[in-house]
């Protein structure tokens, strides 16, 4: 029997969230002042949070890694944020961006997650407008959108390709006015290594202080994680070089249950891998799909000479070119969704089409919309892409079509919350990326920024109070429980343990092993007998890496090496999760893609008898084999039919 | 290619620090500054023989470095004398060694400034720029209660110029840059995009005068318009705005 209640309200769908809001439990002001809460991560869903819940009066501790809380990697996303405004007349509403976050989640998402997520979000974009986010206007000085994958029409706001930059800024701005008003505590530069529970709610965590090793216990009421994905367990992915899983994955070994694990995002517009020296990808925004058509060549003689650079691929004639996503889906053409694009893309290179050296590479071509609107258009829609992708390449778009590959880009599964974003833990809440509940399988271009937003400005300051209209009697916590000292003396030990190995291995080199295990065996195709096997290679990895790691230094200083070997530590056991998710998911949606299950034709194939449930699994100890929990998905509005973006 | 590097190794804020050489091999030029670094990171680590009993000097350089994209800000050294090195309009993590030739010196170094204490290496602490943000650089106003966001239309000259300066991403090259280590840019930055826009303008004169006594209070020099910081600014953010974050700042100083 599962033991997950995902406590959705009654009524009807467009109804839930309106009546829960009139319902709810509240704090009134006086207790609110003698309640802490600790917020993890400072990106769009942490900053948001904080700068809400301390407007609210709690009193906010704040911790981020980075050294300013405005460098949170919600600050690379480019494209866009959505929401059902229907400022551009073209049929937009809330049930339509419901709908179609939905479908493009692959129907395994929780309907009254994303229809509250599709209600507020157009309270979010009145609110950036208010903090003075400069989102792109038109002529007559009203706010411009654009389209993106999965949608038929323009529900996407932006700032140039730096959206989610100036969406960061307005929190990061919210959140320095509370620092400065003494109801946010700052702490940067901390990692954050475990969670700490007092008779079975979250109470606090244990930091290390990066700056000086110190090893800190911080208390509070209730603790928030909004602590963004996983996707550096590929090693190479578009995340920033800090993010990592082990805030979410210490909560897991406490008691929080991770869902849905596997499923991940390739995007398919990212400057391609060339060199073993490469430590990150980077991405080229979705909105380039507008304007850019993405083929190869149709000729294998073609491919060949382009790979050698005999052949300028401008000389080849459209009647050579193959736009294959035109081709294969006519209805949504260069816009399906992402995991579409990625997996068609990989379709043509694994056929042997691939354009570049390597043969993992396929044209995103802005040709003809510079043609159509003019140079200067498109430099002003895409000019911060471009001057990147010239950085990067040597190449200048303008006058010879870009090249680009998939690349794993964000994480769909994440601690497993109910709808008031509440974990398995008492207390704990998980916000933005790093909870699963929104976007299914496949998460659609622009919504992340929504998401994060929507959790923390709108959602999580109304849900908080039902749990802390509890707490208004309970004390503050001190750090000298014993709960805090024995959390405390487990991150010392780990932390001894690592620098007592004394190895002859980089951190690094094992981040590279694993990222390279994980994208062979459960990267853009899975199937059952390379899952097995890569579960034997990430146990042999685990062992390898607690028996050779070398870490230089000490643990009192400044120590990079230390950090990162904290985080590889969690990513190693994150991906035998990950692939034993996508082993038990015997059915293709969204992000994950089981080749047992796919259609003649090649497209993804869904079992809805079998799988419409979330995969919450629950730690069971260091050798122990985790419980897999399923939380059946009713779908009371919308029916459950094949993704066509035919 | 195969370059010496002359790097600036310092144990903590308190020690003495200097300038280590070191040889490194190989080098791809399509490889960044950074990963080139990465590379000479792991030769030391994999070189070292005992990892607890170190000379400074033998153990990786630590620098600030996140996104690897440009844009958030995280990472910023002194290469050749340069501020993210001898590039326009990127950040170190976005110099790639195609720049360089090979058998180069290359001189790196971190951020100079009295307020910007450095931690350790290449590692600088800049908050300095958080309680500058802290003092005024927002809107007053709390979540939720607020108008349409198409109520107040924004010409789209306004709202593209706030949008250059909103593009800092806080890196502080045109503190390291500026001789007199001068913030102004920063802060002219924040005061001009929000005194661009109708939502920042009811707070303008008052924003003003409280960023720049901060930046003050911090340390920061003055502004003598050598326009350095313009030219090594990694988002091109342009002295204009410093002009009218003075005209801003002349106003609310006559009118209050």
């Amino acid at each position: 029997m599962s033991t997950l209640n995902s406590k959705i309200p009654e009524g009807p769908l467009p109804q839930k969230w309106s009546d829960y809001r009139a319902k709810c439990r509240l704090v009134n002001p006086a207790n609110k002042r003698k309640i802490d809460i600790i917020v993890v991560g400072t990106g769009l869903a942490g900053a948001s949070a904080a700068a809400s819940l301390a407007e609210l009066g709690y009193n906010v501790k704040a911790f981020c890694y980075q050294d300013s809380p405005r460098r949170a990697h919600s600050i690379a996303a480019q494209g866009g944020i959505n929401a059902a405004k229907n400022y551009q007349n073209d049929g937009d509403s809330v049930y339509r961006l419901f709908y179609d976050t939905i479908k493009g989640g692959d129907y395994r998402a929780r309907e009254a997650n994303v229809y509250r997520l599709a209600e507020v979000s157009n309270s979010i974009i009145d609110q950036c407008v208010a903090q003075g986010v400069p989102f792109a206007r038109d002529y007559g000085g009203l706010l411009d959108n654009r389209s993106f994958g999965g949608a038929q029409v323009s529900r996407t706001f932006y700032a140039r390709g730096q959206t989610g930059q100036q969406l960061l800024l307005g929190a990061y701005s919210a959140l320095s006015r509370q620092v400065k008003k003494g109801n946010v505590k700052l702490y940067n530069r901390r990692d954050m290594l475990d969670m700490v529970l007092v008779e079975g709610k979250a109470r606090g965590i244990i930091v290390r202080n990066l700056t000086n090793g110190e090893i800190e216990k911080h208390s509070a009421h209730a603790v928030v994680l909004a602590t963004g994905g996983y996707g550096n367990v590929f090693y190479l992915s578009t995340n920033a070089m800090g993010s990592n899983v082990s805030p979410t994955w210490q909560a897991y070994k406490k008691g929080a249950f991770f869902a849905n694990p596997c499923y991940t995002q390739i995007h398919p517009t990212c400057i391609p891998v060339h060199g073993k020296f490469q430590s990150k990808l980077t991405l080229m925004s979705e909105s380039l799909r507008n304007d850019g058509k993405i083929w190869v060549p149709k000729k294998k003689e073609d491919v060949e000479k382009v790979r050698k650079h005999e052949l300028h691929p401008n000389d080849i004639k459209d009647e050579d070119r193959d736009y294959f996503l035109e081709r294969r889906y006519p209805a949504f053409g260069n816009l399906v969704p992402r995991d579409v694009a990625s997996r068609a893309a990989k379709e043509r290179c694994d056929a042997g089409f691939g354009v570049n050296s390597e043969g993992l590479a396929v044209f995103l071509c802005l040709k003809d919309a510079i043609n159509r609107l003019g140079k200067d258009v498109i430099e002003e829609r895409y000019g911060n892409l471009i001057q990147m992708y010239e950085k990067i390449v040597d190449q200048d778009p303008y006058t010879m079509p870009m090249m680009i590959y998939p690349a794993v880009h964000y994480t769909m599964g994440g601690t497993w919350v109910d709808y008031n974003l509440m974990t398995t833990i008492p207390g704990l809440y998980c916000l933005g990326e790093a909870n699963f509940s929104d976007h299914g399988a496949n998460r659609l271009g622009a919504s992340a920024l929504m998401q994060g937003l929507a959790d923390g400005y709108f959602v999580l300051p109304y849900t908080i109070s039902d749990f802390l209209a509890d707490e208004i009697h309970t004390k503050r916590f001190s750090t000298d429980l014993p709960e805090f000292e024995q959390a405390k003396k487990g991150v010392e030990d780990r932390i001894n343990k690592l620098f007592s190995i004394k190895g002859s291995q980089s951190v690094d080199s094992f981040h590279k092993k694993l990222g390279h295990i994980m994208w062979e065996h459960c990267g853009m195709g899975r199937n059952e007998a390379g899952l097995k096997e890569g579960i034997e290679l990430i146990k042999k990895l685990k062992e390898e890496f607690w028996r050779d790691v070398k870490i230089t230094e000490t643990s009192d200083v400044f120590n990079p090496e230390l950090e990162k070997a904290n985080r590889v530590a969690d990513f190693i056991e994150l991906g035998e999760l990950m692939m034993r998710d996508a082993l038990n998911r015997k059915e293709s949606c969204g992000g994950h893609f089981r080749e047992e299950s796919q259609t003649p034709d090649g497209e993804a194939m869904r079992n809805d008898n079998e799988f419409a449930y979330v995969a919450a699994w629950e730690y069971k100890g260091e050798n122990a084999e985790p419980v897999l929990h399923k939380e059946e998905l009713k779908f009371e509005e919308v029916k459950l039919v094949t993704r066509n973006y035919k | 290619m195969d370059l010496t590097l002359k790097i600036w190794r310092q144990k903590d804020s308190k020690s003495k620090g200097k300038f280590e050489t070191y040889q490194v091999t190989g080098i791809s030029p399509d490889c960044s500054f950074l990963e080139m670094l990465d590379q000479l990171n792991e030769k030391l680590i994999s070189e070292q023989k005992d990892p607890v009993a170190f000379a400074r000097g033998d153990c990786g350089v630590s620098f600030d470095h996140d996104c690897r994209e440009g844009i958030c800000g995280m990472c910023g050294m002194f290469i050749n004398g340069r501020a993210h090195g001898a590039d326009t309009g990127i950040t170190t993590c976005q110099l790639h060694m195609r720049r360089f030739k090979d058998k180069d010196t290359i001189v790196v170094e971190p951020w100079r400034a009295k307020p910007f204490p450095i931690i350790k290496d290449l590692v600088v602490d800049r908050s300095a720029f958080d309680q500058i943000i802290q003092a005024g650089g927002y809107v007053n106003v709390n979540t939720g209660g607020v108008p349409d966001a198409n109520c107040i239309p924004i010409p789209k000259p306004n709202a593209d110029e706030a949008m250059d300066a909103a593009a800092c991403i806080g890196c502080g090259a045109c503190v390291a840059t500026c001789k007199n280590a001068s913030a102004m840019l920063f802060v002219a930055a924040k005061v001009s995009q929000l005194a661009l826009l109708p939502q920042g303008k009811v707070e303008a004169k008052e924003r003003v005068q409280k960023m720049v006594a901060k930046m003050d209070e911090l340390g920061f020099g003055s502004c003598t318009n050598t326009g350095a910081c313009e030219v090594e600014c990694p988002k091109s953010v342009s002295i204009s705005h410093i002009a009218r974050m003075n005209r801003e700042y002349l106003c609310a100083k006559l009118s209050s």
